[in-house]
């Protein structure tokens, strides 16, 4: 498969949060403003590219080579928390502008289960380095579209009057689904 | 002491009945509820982790620093994920591959974690497996019902064990739309919907 057709894929037909439903708790718990919605979908894209690249080396270089596949669920979590510990360090040290904008999401990405899902979704379709490193760039870039698609109309409903046991995350789980239905459009196109 | 086990158990079945009451553990009940067998194995895996984190927590709730405490609990999850993955691999294996990398993902499952950090940690063993029990055995019937009501408006079945029962005449259009993504959404807000109709007592 082309990268090209792999990025179209992963950001659109397979998109991680509207056909995959991975990582759907910082999709409702930060869509409720937009601000949110845009520092969450940027934490993603830092970390999940980070973190597709470093499991793929840990998986291909360790697990693999010492036949220990077993112990791949411990020992991604492991990375992706270490991972999300050490940025949040080096970024608090070194570019605190960028901290203030993500700093408070980035603890929440270690139990986003996004992240841990493209780690796995990688090993399991068996991509290439070059393949990790754009499916992992292209599902965050999914997700981040998705949230602030979703954020936007979250913003307009919170102004509606929403019927009372329907509110909050009730309607905006029938909202996530008209959103899924619109991506249904793009299967066929790779 | 008996009564207030009983109350941390029955407290999962229905006035915080994980997905529904506290928001929290979505990802599987959409992904994995197209069929009601895929849920209540999901469930089930579900319960085993959250029972034995949630012990092993409680045990160690006195050595563990308060500090590095989230790297701890992450770890003795991975350990019985880890363990309910090779089980599944060896004893039930069309549900293994049935369900995919939602098993390797209980790890991040909300619920788990948070029923460590914020239950497991603070109290005894044995109130903290009736916890897990009861969170787990709640989480296993929404998800349940959530796959019952999909596959059964969008396949005309209900598969309990291994075979389909089908429950409607031969005339009956399946309503696909409920098996595929946004059916999964829709489903589950209309789920939300009817529970907050039902006052909590």
């Amino acid at each position: 498969m082309g990268l090209i057709e792999l990025a179209i894929g992963c950001i659109f037909v397979n998109n991680i949060l509207l056909a995959q439903f991975l990582g759907n708790c910082p999709f409702l718990g930060t869509s409720n403003k937009m601000e949110t919605a845009v520092g969450m979908a940027m934490a993603v894209v830092f970390v999940l590219v980070m973190a597709g690249v470093i499991t793929w080396m840990v998986d291909h270089y360790l697990l693999k080579a010492l036949d220990i596949e077993y112990l791949r669920t411990v020992s991604f979590i492991l990375v992706i928390a270490s991972l999300v510990q050490f940025v949040e360090m080096f970024l608090k040290k070194s570019i605190p502008a960028l901290y203030a904008g993500l700093g408070i999401f980035l603890p929440l990405i270690t139990t986003n289960c996004a992240v841990m899902g493209v780690c796995l979704i990688n090993i399991k379709d068996e991509y290439t380095f070059i393949e990790t490193l754009v499916s992992s760039f292209c599902y965050a870039i999914g997700f981040g579209l998705a949230l602030i698609l979703f954020a936007g109309l979250r913003e307009r409903i919170n102004i509606a009057r929403v019927p009372q046991p329907l509110q909050d995350t009730s309607i905006g789980l029938i909202t996530a689904g008209i959103i899924s239905m619109s991506f249904f459009a793009f299967k066929g196109m790779v | 002491m008996a009564q207030s086990i009983a109350k941390e158990f029955t407290k999962g079945l229905w006035t915080e009945i994980a997905p529904f009451r506290i928001v929290l553990g979505l990802c599987p009940i959409l992904a994995v509820t197209k069929t009601v067998e895929n849920g209540i194995g999901m469930g089930l895996a579900t319960t085993f982790v959250l029972v034995f984190s949630n012990f092993f927590v409680s045990l160690f709730r006195n050595v563990i620093p308060a500090k590095v405490r989230i790297p701890c609990f992450i770890v003795i999850i991975a350990t019985f994920v880890t363990i309910v993955e090779l089980l599944m691999q060896a004893y039930t294996y069309p549900l293994f591959l049935k369900l995919g990398i939602f098993i390797p993902l209980i790890v991040v499952n909300c619920i788990v974690l948070g029923r460590a950090e914020a239950f497991a940690s603070k109290n005894s063993p044995i109130s903290s497996i009736a916890d897990g029990l009861g969170m787990g055995i709640g989480y296993t019937l929404s998800l349940m019902v959530l796959g019952a009501l999909r596959e059964s408006l969008g396949n005309g079945t209900i598969t309990l064990t291994g075979t389909p029962i089908a429950l409607f005449g031969p005339s009956f259009e399946p309503f696909t739309f409920m098996v595929e993504a946004p059916g999964a959404f829709v489903g589950l807000g209309l789920l939300l919907c009817i529970m907050n109709l039902i006052p909590k007592k």
